[in-house]
This record gives structure tokens, sequence and C-alpha cells, in this order.
């Protein structure tokens, strides 16, 4: 059977892992290479590494970063931020990422994620969105919109909607990143993830808001997401990886149990 | 010396990285030469199989990936590498591959909605049977697959490991003598997966396994 995947969020700003709420008081977490030895160690399932800044400073992502963490671990990992080309796409994969995640820059010229997913194939391409509730259920019939750059700017696009023309132009995986959960530890927001994972077919990873195994489970169960993205509260130290799969897998939910 | 066919196909690097993890020489080459002249030869790759027919052909592959294969050179193909060793796929509207197995290639057609594809993630290898690829490694160990389509081989004898999704049990792991194949990356399934990738490195065939 498929497993469940628990996937750490490394936000990177100048080569150091970060952790803020909704974009903002960032602090400095720790060197990213070492974080993703220590995480991939403790049993997590795949990384994400965001290069948070690239895009809003309009420069290509790290790509020397990349590279360190693709020598560094044996498991897959995706690379998002400052992705707005073909080759940078492929500069990413050459540095030995397994995938790549776009998000504002697919916003702006979508062409990016049938391209990217015509050369590389679809498996690779991540559509990363950052959906936020909205009361303009006129503009935007499921209650959220995507939102781009670290949240700062609204598009008028219907999440559920956007995530749908994404898995057309040929993304891989969607990755549903709540700007009102992110954050908070308050729990994922079930509402919007469940939209998203019963209109697309592909799967469907979420983000924002982990504060205990058992926000996991409900994403898991209740919004019926593939995979979950945890990032404060194990950069924290406050729950490892085993014992949030060790709580996972009391509750009969299936995960990788032994690496 | 470790070959990997480089065929425009991504994922290399990580192959690479993972047998000098090992203290392995591996060369990323598209050089007919060179991977005629290598004693091990990795066929990987991720992307569509319409595109990598169309490289291979373009950069005068097919005739020596052939000839390697059938000539007793230890050869592992990894995800769309062993996806192309069969007969045809159903990708990119129907594709003619390499036929240095007998099978096809079909897509996931899962019939429950939670059923996402393309599968990706972590998933339990059944080992159908013994095989030195998989020395050291538990029955049931879970690999990393990322892919829509998977391996339908024409003799259910080629299948080495056994993987369950969206209502199929497909051949996860496949091989014939000097031929072994993985649907899913062992490059990128930690421990286990390296341990396969070593035992590969070390891996004598005989005509019969």
């Amino acid at each position: 059977m498929l497993t469940k995947r628990i996937i750490p969020c490394l936000d990177i700003i100048k080569r150091r892992v970060t952790k803020g709420v909704r974009f903002l008081n960032n602090i400095d977490l720790g060197d990213p290479v070492e974080m993703a030895v220590r995480y991939s160690e403790g049993g997590c399932d795949e990384l994400v590494v965001y290069d948070i800044t690239a895009s809003a400073e309009g420069r290509p992502i790290d790509i020397g970063m990349v590279r360190e963490v693709a020598r560094a671990v044996r498991i897959p990992f995706a690379v998002g931020g400052g992705i707005s080309t073909l080759g940078d796409m492929s500069r990413v994969l050459l540095a030995g990422a397994e995938k790549i995640s776009v998000n504002s820059l697919a916003v702006k010229n979508p062409e990016i994620i049938s391209g990217g997913a015509k050369a590389f194939g679809s498996q690779c391409i991540v559509l990363g969105m950052d959906p936020a509730a909205t009361p303009d259920t006129a503009r935007c019939p499921s209650g959220y919109e995507v939102t781009t750059r670290g949240f700062r700017e609204r598009t008028g696009l219907d999440a559920v909607a956007w995530a749908k023309r994404a898995e057309e132009l040929g993304a891989g995986e969607i990755v549903v990143n709540s700007v009102d959960a992110d954050g908070t530890r308050a729990g994922f927001e079930l509402t919007i993830t469940r939209l998203i994972a019963e209109a697309v077919s592909v799967p469907v990873v979420a983000s924002g808001g982990a504060g205990c195994a058992a926000h996991l489970r409900d994403a898991f169960n209740l919004a019926h997401a593939d995979a979950a993205i945890v990032a404060g509260i194990l950069h924290t130290g406050e729950i490892t990886l085993r014992q949030i799969k060790d709580e996972l897998h009391a509750e009969g939910i299936p995960v990788r149990m032994t690496w | 010396m470790i070959a990997i066919i480089d065929y425009k196909a991504g994922n290399l690097t990580s192959v690479r990285l993972a047998f000098g993890a090992l203290g392995c020489e591996a060369l990323v080459t598209s050089d007919p030469q060179a991977i005629l002249a290598a004693d091990r030869v990795v066929f990987p790759g991720v992307g569509a199989a319409g595109a990598a027919m169309w490289n291979l052909a373009d950069l005068t592959l097919i005739a020596p990936i052939k000839e390697v294969a059938s000539r007793g050179t230890p050869f592992l193909g990894i995800c769309l590498g062993t996806q192309i060793l069969f007969d045809s796929s159903e990708e990119d509207g129907g594709t003619t591959t390499l036929g240095i197995l007998p099978g096809r290639v079909p897509r996931f057609r899962p019939s429950n909605r939670w059923d996402k594809v393309p599968q990706i993630g972590w998933n339990q290898v059944a080992q159908a049977r013994r095989h030195p690829l998989l020395d050291g490694i538990p029955d049931n160990g879970e690999f990393y697959f990322v892919h829509s389509f998977y391996p339908a081989p024409a003799d259910p004898a080629l299948a080495i490991g056994l993987t369950g999704y969206a209502g199929v049990s497909f051949a996860s792991m496949v091989g014939r003598a000097n031929v072994a194949a993985t649907q899913f990356h062992p490059e990128k399934s930690g421990r286990i997966g390296l341990r396969l990738l070593d035992n590969f490195t070390r891996w004598t065939p005989t005509p019969d396994v």
C-alpha cells in the first residue's frame, strides 16, 4: 500500500533555514544541508526546499545549495523559488532534485507548467499554491482565492479552478499551502485541501498549520491529502518524525516505519 | 567502470551521486563507445516515453543499448529506463519502445477517486522470487515511486518484485539474465535503495536468473 508522506519544509533565506508566521518575523534555524541530513536520517519521506526570496528578488534559485542537498541525502526532494524558465528547471533537475515547484511565476505564466511537463514529465512538476479564504464568492466560487509572492498579492483566481487548470497543463502534484493556517499550528486548512483533492486526479499535499500528529491524521483522513508538509514543530524539536509516525501508525494510517 | 546512459531524460545526477556515496566511479555518458566498453550499464530516466525514444534514436544509442543488454553486461533499468525496455508504452498516444523485454506499459486507471495518478511516494515491494540485487533487503521493504505508467511483462516469470497500487498488482521490479530493472527509484530510496545499488555493483549475472 502506498504510504502517506511526511515532508519537512525548509524555507531558505541567504542559505539559512528560516521560519516565520505568514512570511513575517523570520528567525534563523540552521544550515539547510545539515537539517536535510538530520530529517532524512530521522525518517522523513521527502523534503522540500524553498528559496523563499528568490522570486520576490527576481533572481534565479541558489543552485549551489540544491547541489549540496543532493549530495547529502538519498531521498527525493523538491525545490521551489525563482524558477521562471525551462532552463531553470533543467538546472534544478541536473543538480539532483527530484521535482520542481512553481508557484507565483506559474500564475503569471501558466505555460511554464505545460512546457516543464512536456520537457521533463508531469511527475516532476509540482504546482505550489497559496490560497486564502475570501468572501468574494462571485469571483471565487470555492471561497478561496490564490495569492502570490509571499501572500502579498491577491490574484482573483479561484483556488479550485486554478488547481484544475494546473492539472490540465500537466502539473503532477499540487501543494495547497493555506495562507490562513500557515504558521499558526492550529491544524491544516481542511476545507480547501479537501476541495482540491476532490477536484484533481493528481496527488495533493497539505501545507501550513501543522501543530501535532493529529493534524496530519485529519489532513489524511478528512481532507484526503496524499502527503503533508511539516515545518515549525519539527524545526523547534517539539516533536520528532518518529513520534509523528508512531502516532499515525497507531491510528491505522499507512506510513513508512523503517528507514 | 559503470556507465549511466545520458539521453536527456533528467535524474542522472542523483543516480551518479548514489554510486558516488558507495565509492563507485560512474560515468554519465551518451557516447555509444563508452557504453559498449563499460563493465556495467545503468539506464535511468524520468520523463515521457515518446521524447525518450526520439532522443535515443537521435543519439544513436538504441543499437548499443540492445547490444549490452543481449551480451551479458550487468544492466540496470530505472523508472522510465525500465518502461522503455518493453515492447510498447501507452504514453504519448502509444510509443513503440526498445523490445528488450516482452510486454507493454499501460497507464494506471484507478476506479477509486483517491488513488491519484501519478503514484508518488513509498510503497512496498513484495519479492516474487530471490534475486541477487535484493540480497539483504527485507521482503515488503518500501521504495520510492514516481510514475503514471507501469510495467506489464508478457511473461509473469519476469517479475522479481510486485507492488499494489490503483487496483493492480504490478511488476515493480523485473529481470531476465543480465538485465534487471526497477520501476521505483533505488537512488532515492534511502538505505535499502543504496543496498540494491551496492548489490548491482557486485552482481555477476548468470544466464538463467
